[in-house]
This record gives structure tokens, sequence and C-alpha cells, in this order.
């Protein structure tokens, strides 16, 4: 792993005026990415995830959006960089993959041509013949069965998985430093996920991408993923190295994520636990931990918002927002059993 | 598309002859509407008023006599009661007028409420956005019976700047044609720019929002490219059938106050007349041109909606 990183996020602050008021929609994200890792945003709707990854895109700018804080690609400041120079990052250094391939394409232009126009946004000189060899070349190594043909379809002529796999080639076709993958697998059938994700896998490997995946399914995480950020309520709750977020969890919110996966290694209870409620709004945010109203082992000390910080001695960077000390932490996991705050009804 | 020609042409039959039973249907049962008493003049005696309906088939049952009509006019030979006019010929002579009419305005308003309509979506609640509102606002309030009056007084009569009414026929002198038409032009598209461009800057709002729009910026593209070749491109696809249904009509005759008032005997002026004059011929003969004329416009938009959007196209195909 290289020292330095590639992009660098300290602070992040994202609101928007509504007519409730100022909505606070990211509070404070830091992360550091290297190329070929894969860092892993997880989190309900709501919890801020999107909204970060579109705020480094500088997708997020606008007269009733206040972003503060710092993202930096390389050293340089993304934030205040000008419309003009975040456009020519787009695409070209920042690549991004959205979740619904049904939607994310244009439905009246074919697929060649909406990759093509995007390499000639960048590279003003490619003709046409030539960009549409490169996507040619680009759906061949994404998987795209007779890609010489199915590069003049339209996006209604491609089923989900294939058109995920086109959207991957387009976010690939600049060669880009950055690759945000937002829940590139949720609108596909499982065969699928697997085989998209094998793809996102293998393209990091091969091309040394830095690769921001996110995603609400741990299933997914645990798959590709190197380290984790859990976010709840436009906080990161808990972050950390994959085996220690799976093996080591400290917030009872990350608890409860684990818990309500179903795994085969364990006896199947009746029903699935559950984190009970819902996440707060974002405009009457509780005082306090924000996950408050949902924890289970809430005491006096949670009406104060606890920093993120690291709390385990052999584990500096392993930082999480709870008031619980480690102790209390590994009890009151292992009293639940399997990890879920809520024992199946 | 043999197909597709086949199956419209069917349905246009349909149209037509429903349209047409229609017509037929509601003359026969408004009161005052029998054109014997109408022929006869007013005070007429009865056995005269007799004697007319026995001549011209009044007396018969209403089916027979609406085979008589369909036969006329299917030959082409459907005539006014008096003065005895061929109706083939009225609609004729008027066609040339209303079509220099409502392609001239519909190109006018076509683009101009694209334009406008295009603009305010750019910045919404923004400057320009609320001064185009409000224009656009102003032309679809204000009555084409109000507008032209005030064009004609204004910029024909006090300044002299336009022809006062009238007609010339592009064969005649085409600077004549196009200075005689600027008014009505102007008047018959004011409605739509303001109708227009409102629509399509709902549209482009709403496509803003589509997840395509944020994967062409997420890609680089510039602004002014994302908003033509994906927000306005996509947002135009309704705007085609608008424009269908509003051109046909404008074709079909239904400019009447701005043909009468500007003096264009077109058909509009044409069917206004025979309307006024009660008479069924000439009605029936002006509702079928326009059913028509509407029915086919809108079999071009289909066309037209099949190139624009690729996925109507997959539609057909299923449907064969």
């Amino acid at each position: 792993m290289s020292p330095e990183p590639l992009l660098s996020v300290s602070d992040l602050q994202v609101g928007f005026a509504t007519e409730g008021g100022l909505l606070q929609a990211v509070d404070g994200v830091n992360f550091e990415l290297r190329p070929g890792e894969v860092l892993a945003i997880v989190g309900e709707s709501g919890s801020g995830k999107s909204v970060t990854a579109q705020t480094i895109m500088g997708l997020t700018r606008g007269h009733n959006s206040r972003i503060e804080g710092s993202v930096q690609l390389d050293g340089e400041e993304l934030l205040t960089a000008g419309d003009a120079a975040m456009r020519k990052l787009r695409g070209e250094r920042i690549a991004m993959v959205f979740q619904d391939p049904m939607t994310s394409f244009n439905p009246v232009y074919r697929l060649g041509a909406q990759i093509v126009e995007a390499i000639r946004a960048h590279r003003p000189d490619t003709s046409k013949a030539d960009a549409r060899a490169r996507v040619v070349e680009l759906f061949d190594s994404v998987g795209i069965p007779e890609a010489e043909r199915r590069v003049d379809d339209y996006p209604h002529e491609f089923s989900g998985g294939m058109r995920q796999r086109a959207m991957i080639a387009m976010a690939l076709a600049l060669e880009p430093e950055v690759l945000i993958a937002d829940e590139p697998t949720t609108a596909l059938d499982v065969t699928i996920q697997a085989q998209i994700l094998r793809l996102l896998e293998d393209l990091n490997r091969e091309r040394n991408l830095a690769t921001i995946l996110i995603t609400h399914d741990l299933g997914v995480v645990a798959e590709v993923a190197d380290r984790v950020l859990v976010m709840y309520a436009g906080k990161v709750v808990e972050q950390g190295t994959l085996d220690e977020i799976f093996y080591d969890p400290q917030h009872p919110y990350t608890w409860g994520l684990l818990g309500s996966l179903t795994r085969l290694d364990r006896p199947r209870p009746k029903r699935l636990p559950q984190i009970s409620g819902a996440p707060p709004s974002l405009l009457e945010l509780p005082e306090g931990c924000p996950f408050r109203p949902r924890c289970p082992h809430e005491f006096s000390k949670c009406t104060q918002v606890p920093g993120l910080e690291a709390r385990l001695p052999d584990a500096p960077k392993h930082c999480d927002r709870c008031w619980l000390t480690p102790e209390q932490k590994r009890e009151k996991r292992h009293v639940e059993g399997q990890i879920g705050l809520e024992a199946p009804a | 598309m043999l197909r597709f020609v086949v199956r419209r042409l069917a349905g246009m039959a349909i149209v037509l002859f429903a349209v047409s039973v229609l017509i037929f249907l509601i003359f026969n049962v408004v009161p005052n509407s029998n054109p014997a008493q109408q022929l006869a003049g007013k005070n007429a005696r009865p056995f005269l008023v007799k004697n007319i309906e026995e001549e011209w088939g009044f007396d018969k049952s209403l089916p027979e006599q609406y085979v008589t009509m369909m036969k006329l006019v299917v030959n082409g030979e459907l005539t006014s009661y008096e003065p005895r006019i061929p109706v083939n010929d009225r609609i004729k002579e008027g066609i040339p007028a209303t079509i220099s009419l409502s392609v001239g305005a519909g190109i006018i308003w076509l683009f101009f409420g694209i334009l406008l309509g295009y603009l305010s979506a750019l910045k919404p609640g923004g400057l320009l956005d609320r001064l185009l509102t409000a224009v656009a606002v102003a032309g679809i309030s204000i009555p084409v019976f109000l507008l032209a009056p005030v064009f004609i007084y204004v910029l024909a009569e006090q300044l002299e700047l336009f022809p006062n009414g009238g007609y010339v026929p592009i064969s005649e002198d085409p600077g004549e044609w196009f200075k005689h038409l600027i008014l009505p032009w102007v008047t018959l598209a004011i409605l739509s720019i303001g109708f227009y461009s409102r629509v399509l800057r709902s549209n482009m709002l709403d496509v803003m929002n589509e997840d395509y729009v944020r994967t062409a910026r997420a890609k680089g593209l510039s602004e002014r490219k994302v908003m033509t070749r994906h927000v306005l491109r996509n947002s135009l696809i309704p705007i085609i059938t608008l424009f269908g249904l509003d051109f046909g009509a404008t074709i079909a005759g239904t400019a009447i106050i701005t043909e009468t008032l500007y003096d264009i005997n077109g058909v509009g002026s044409y069917a206004a007349d025979a309307v006024t004059n009660f008479e069924l011929p000439p009605i029936m003969g002006v509702t079928l041109y326009g059913a028509f004329f509407v029915v086919f416009i809108n079999a071009l938009v289909d066309i037209t909606y099949a190139y624009l959007d690729p996925r109507v196209r997959l539609g057909e195909a299923a449907a064969e």
C-alpha cells in the first residue's frame, strides 16, 4: 500500500436548504483512499452515503447546497475547483457507476453513442470511428458478448445486468483513477450481482483503481471491500478494516446491520433480526447520539454526541462513535448472541 | 410500415364515418333545422315547404338521406342549398390560404415556444424565467378577438406597417403574400407560444431529475450539451404530440376568428359561413375535411415519434 493517499476527504459537511430548514445530509466525513483499495460506505437510505459520493464528483453543487471541508485528489482541492475544472475531471479522473442501470442511460440514444459522447467530451480530437472502436474494446473487456454488434443497441434492448456492464464500460472509458460505484448491484438479480461484483473486483485489481463502493448490503461489502465506513444520519459511526468491522464491531448500529444478515453457518432463526424503528429525520435529529432512539443500550451519557475516536488500544485506525467501553461492547454483543440488536420474536 | 399504414387508413375510415354520422344526427335533432323551411323562406305556405321537401328528398327516412349525402360526398358532388355552390370548390379555394396561415403560424409557435421554454428552464426561478413566465401567461390570456383588432388598428391602420387584412396567393406575389400573413401568423401563434413554452419548461424540469441526466453530468459533458442533447431532446417528445394535435386542428380550419378578422377566405371562414347559414352540406364537407387532416397529421406524428423515441419502434414491432 503506497503511503500517499490518492483521494482524501476531510471533515466533509454537506447541507441542503429545504423548506423545513437546513438539512445536514453529510456531517463530518473523513477518509483516505489509495490506488488499488476498495472502500465500502455502508448505511441505510438517507444516511448520506450517496451525497458524499456525489459531492466528491461535484454533482451536489447548487444554490441551495452548502458544502464545507475538503476533498483532495492527488493534492488538488476539488471543493473549491471551478466548474470547468470539475467537468474535466468527471469521467476523466473520477468516474461513477450508478445504482439503476434501467434509468441511468438516456433511452433515446444508442449505448455506444452515449459512451462515444463521453470519450469525445474529454478527447475532442478522437474521431467517431476511433471512439467507437474503443467502445467495442471496452464492451469486450466487461464481458458483453458480440460487442461489435451490441454497441449499436438501444438501452432497452439490453438486460439489466448487461446494462450495468455497459455502465461500467462507460465509467472505464477514459481510464479514471477513482471509480465510485453507487449501489451498483442493488437493482440486479442475485446471480447477476455476483458477476458484477467479480467484474468490479477484477477491474480494481487489474487497473489499480481506487474504488469507493456504496451499498447497504454487507454481503457485498464482505466480498470486495478492504476498508469500511458505516454511516448513520449523515455521520460516520464506525470505520475500520473489513476484518475489524466484521469480527470486532464496536457500534450498536453496526451490530444491528450484521445481525440482520442471513447466515449459513448458524441455525436459521424463525425470523431475521431487525433494527427496530426508522432513521431519524435529518431535520429533527435527536439530542446527542443520533442512534439513541433506536439503541437498546442507551445510557445517561448518550445525550452528548460521541466523537469518532479509536477506543481500542491495539487498533488505532478502528474508530467509532459510541460511549460504551470496549469491555461493555464485547459483553453486550455477546449477550445478544448473534450480534443482533433484537432477539428474534 | 405497410401494416402501420393499413391500420392507420382503417382507423381513419372509422373516424370519418363516425364524424359524419354524428354531424348528420346533430343537424337533424337541432330545432328549426328543417332545410325545406329555410329554403321556402319566412311565412311560406305549408304546401310549398312540402314541395321542396319532396323535391330535395328531405321527406325520406334519415338513413336514406344519410346514404344519399354520403354518395355525394364520395363523388365530390356535395353542393350547398342556396346558392347552389359545390362544397368541394369552396374548400379547394380556401385550402391555400388556410395552409399558408397554419404552416407559417405553426413554424413560429413551435420555434418560439421551444426557445422561450428552453430559456426559462435553464434557471428556474431566475429573473429570465420569471420574465418569460409573465410573457407566456400574457400570451395565453390575451384572446385572439382582442389581439387581432389591436394589431390591425395600431400596426396596420395607424402605423401602416402592414396591410389591413386580406390574402394574396403566393403564386401571385410572394412578397405580398408574406406581408399580408405576418399579422395573422403572429396573432395565431401567440397563444401557442405561451402554452408550449410552459409545457416545455415543466417537461424539462421533470427530465432534469432523471438519472440519465445525472449520468450525462457525471461523464463530464458541458452544461450546454447536457441541457440540449439530453434534457431538451427528451422533453421534446410530448411537445411533438401537442403540435400534431394543434397543427392538425389549425389546418382543419379552426382558426376561424383569425381568418374572419383578417379577412382571409380560408376554410375556417367558409366553416363559419356554413354554420351561420346553417346548411348541412358545407358543414358536413368542412367537418370531414377537418377530421381527415387531424387524423392524417396525427399519423405523421406517430411516425415522427418512432424516430424520436426508439422504444416506440420496439412497441410497434412487438405489436405485429
